[in-house]
């Protein structure tokens, strides 16, 4: 009886350990308490995955800013359509900080043609010029997610030609149509949901959709009629994946936004909910207006099951960070991203419109010497002085070799 | 020598093979021949069988199992008939009931129609077993009291899948079967109605949760640490106290002024676990057809503490006109 009962207690913290283990995170849990005390309003953190997430959460040093003065980009490079207004110095800055955010692996010619850098041929310029007129949207309009922090390229791309976080309409199951086995939209490991067996679509309805979020009425007793509550137990469902998408997206708990106790409550709320609000509102913008039109742009190798366009949600910009990149302030470094480019004055636009996809550029007239072949846009306007010429074919150099 | 323990059963003490009191004509025949297996014996009695089915129990477990079937292969057929998943993923899977858009119509199979009828056949299976229960009980003379214990889970059950949706108007609002799944409903209607935790009458079944707990520990640590003087014994002595109910009494006088008596303590083990799933059953059926919000009801009655103001106010964007 003796050995048998030592045995147990033996066992019994090797089992405990495993048990623990098992759950998927191995301590330590450190809360940090938030609210009044009582109320449960907390952050729960592991400060070894904190630390690992940290370092993917590092923004890069800006570049030198290269002078806003001389001739403008749309008068000396053809087919520049969203960032004419600016001069050929800040033009090339962008370009190449674009390249170090987007493709630092494939270079300059992710997007542009090699011998003719105005050439449209290539779907990711396409992509890439409306994308930002996406960025200069979201920094000028959605002030209320965004803040003055703003948005680059970086904030979602981190290096990838495409954002590590994106979502697709979920493909058809191989027997959907049988008799049995219907799974309503859920009931399976769902990765959207954190794993849960909760809707495994959480993005359709609310992120591209705008079907309704909130379940909760506004009053103690049921309503009947047309002022009752429709809201059923399954629509609180897509919603509760949703919350939980948004949840892991951040690295947050549920307080970090709700109290608990009364999750539909605004006056319970802290006011990181108001900016979530914003943050749906935003991400269906950006899906409905700048990224699902571009679907026949895109190749079918860049398509989802459904052949719909990879789209934004929450994790897109904050990869795990309650802000992303921990709120480090980018744009400020890119002010030609944080709004539209000023309405065109009288004077016509340059011959620049002429170069399309079809109709190469003309050759060059005169190629400034300085600046290589590869990195020349095109026309290759001897307007650009050539001290000017010489910094940013310095910073062409330095940056992307 | 073997050595008594009252912490874990060590010595089994078994008497010749016991076929059970003779039945009555009308009554089916025992099924199966008596056995002893030493590993039960650890648990409780060691002898196994015969078992009394009879028509109820060969129909009950026929539907149980006709129900189980459906729901098994309707999960198998979610992972595209795939036997690894189906083990892997097995707690996620799901029966699903209808769509909201069903309301309370009879749905295609596949949409939910599945659901209804494993739903139907599970319940007739259940009130069936009920219905043996009580005429087994009645057979041995003994009172009914198991099968009333188990009518108060299947109210519960009957709440939860067939009443509160039936009046709700939806199918959409019952259990589906399975493991995450029916957590999640749990979750789902707790969310949708203002936090359940407001409902007085989930309070009320979470106090008999919790009751049942606490009387079950103490009742049983009392009756083992009696048990070496005979306090095992406990019906005898419900008429005949010896020294182990007087010092079980006496050691529950001391410690909090007031004892149960050996009758007693198992009146209220009974009404705790049946109370549970009773004003849990009451306080799901108010939820959604009376009360919408419980939290907002709460406010009302003056049930919710308010604590102070930590965070800046937040308002509703919806409400400002924020774009868009």
């Amino acid at each position: 009886m003796k050995a048998s009962n030592t045995l147990l207690t033996r066992w019994i913290p090797v089992l405990a350990v495993l048990l623990l283990t098992a759950c998927g995170e191995r301590p330590p849990i450190q809360a940090v308490q938030t609210g009044y005390r009582g109320t449960g309003m907390e952050q729960i953190y592991n400060p070894r995955i904190l630390a690992a997430q940290a370092g993917l959460n590092q923004a890069p040093e800006p570049l030198a800013p290269l002078g806003s003065d001389g001739p403008k980009a749309g008068d000396v490079y053809q087919n520049v359509k969203v960032l004419g207004h600016l001069s050929v110095g800040e033009f090339t800055r962008l370009m190449v900080a674009m390249t170090q955010w987007v493709s630092p692996k494939e270079g300059c010619n992710y997007c542009h043609v090699a011998t003719n850098l105005a050439d449209d041929s290539i779907y990711t310029k396409v992509v890439a010029r409306r994308m930002i007129e996406m960025t200069q949207t979201i920094n000028k309009d959605w002030k209320a997610h965004v803040a003055d922090t703003g948005v680059t390229c970086y904030t979602c791309h981190r290096g990838n030609p495409v954002p590590s976080q994106v979502w697709f309409a979920p493909g058809d199951r191989r027997y959907g149509n049988s008799l049995l086995g219907d799974r309503a939209g859920q009931n399976i490991a769902a990765p959207a949901a954190g794993l849960s067996s909760l809707p495994l679509d959480p993005f359709t309805p609310y992120l591209k959709e705008s079907l309704p979020i909130r379940v909760n009425g506004d009053a103690a007793l049921a309503k009947t009629g047309a002022a009752a509550n429709r809201a059923s137990t399954k629509q609180v469902e897509f919603t509760y994946s949703l919350m939980m998408h948004m949840s892991s997206s951040l690295g947050v708990n549920c307080t970090y936004c709700h109290n608990t106790r009364a999750f539909g409550e605004w006056g319970e709320s802290t006011p990181a909910r108001a900016t979530a609000w914003h943050g749906i509102r935003m991400a269906r913008l950006v899906n409905n207006n700048y990224i699902e039109p571009l679907t026949q742009s895109f190749p079918a190798h860049r398509l989802g099951p459904q052949g719909d366009v990879a789209k934004v949600n929450c994790g897109t910009c904050h990869q795990g960070a309650f802000k992303p990149l921990y709120g480090a302030q980018m744009a400020k470094h890119h002010p030609e991203l944080l709004a539209p480019a000023p309405p065109r004055a009288a004077a016509p636009a340059p011959a620049s419109v002429a170069a399309t996809p079809e109709s190469p550029a003309p050759a060059a007239a005169a190629p400034a010497p300085s600046i290589q072949e590869n990195v020349h846009f095109g026309v290759g306007s001897a307007a650009l002085p050539t001290d000017q010429a010489e910094a940013i074919r310095q910073v062409v150099e330095v940056n992307l070799r | 020598m073997a050595e008594y323990q009252n912490l874990f059963t060590a010595v089994q003490a078994t008497g010749p093979l016991h076929g059970g009191v003779s039945l009555p004509a009308e009554d089916d025949a025992r099924t199966g021949k008596p056995f002893l297996w030493h590993l039960a014996g650890r648990l409780g009695n060691a002898q196994i069988g015969p078992i009394y089915l009879g028509g109820l129990g060969v129909i009950s477990l026929a539907l149980g199992t006709a129900a189980f079937n459906i729901i098994g292969f309707n999960m198998l057929a979610s992972v595209d008939w795939n036997p690894l998943q189906f083990i892997r993923q097995l707690f996620w899977l799901a029966l699903e009931p209808p769509p909201p858009s069903a309301g309370l119509s009879i749905p295609p199979l596949a949409q939910g129609g599945w659901w209804l009828l494993a739903g139907f056949l599970l319940t007739a299976s259940m009130i069936l077993w009920w219905a043996r229960t009580y005429r087994r009980a009645r057979q041995l003379g003994m009172g009914t009291h198991v099968a009333w214990a188990f009518a108060a889970a299947i109210w519960l059950y009957l709440v939860c899948g067939f009443f509160r949706p039936v009046l709700m108007g939806s199918w959409a609002e019952a259990v589906p079967f399975g493991i995450f799944p029916h957590l999640d409903w749990t979750s789902a209607l707790s969310l949708r109605h203002g936090n359940l935790f407001y409902n007085p009458f989930h309070a009320l079944s979470i106090v008999f949760l919790y009751g049942s707990v606490l009387l079950f520990a103490m009742h049983g640590a009392t009756i083992l640490a009696v048990s070496r003087f005979g306090g095992d014994r406990e019906i005898e002595q419900i008429v005949d106290r010896g020294t182990a109910s007087e010092r079980a009494a006496l050691f529950w006088r001391w410690t909090m002024g007031f004892n149960a008596t050996m009758e007693s303590i198992h009146r209220w083990a009974w009404w705790f676990a049946v109370l549970c799933p009773l004003t849990g059953g009451i306080g799901i059926l108010l939820t959604g057809t009376v009360v919408d919000n419980w939290y907002l009801w709460s406010v009302k009655h003056g049930v919710v503490p308010s604590y102070p103001a930590v965070f800046p106010v937040t308002i509703d964007p919806a409400l400002l006109g924020a774009k868009p």
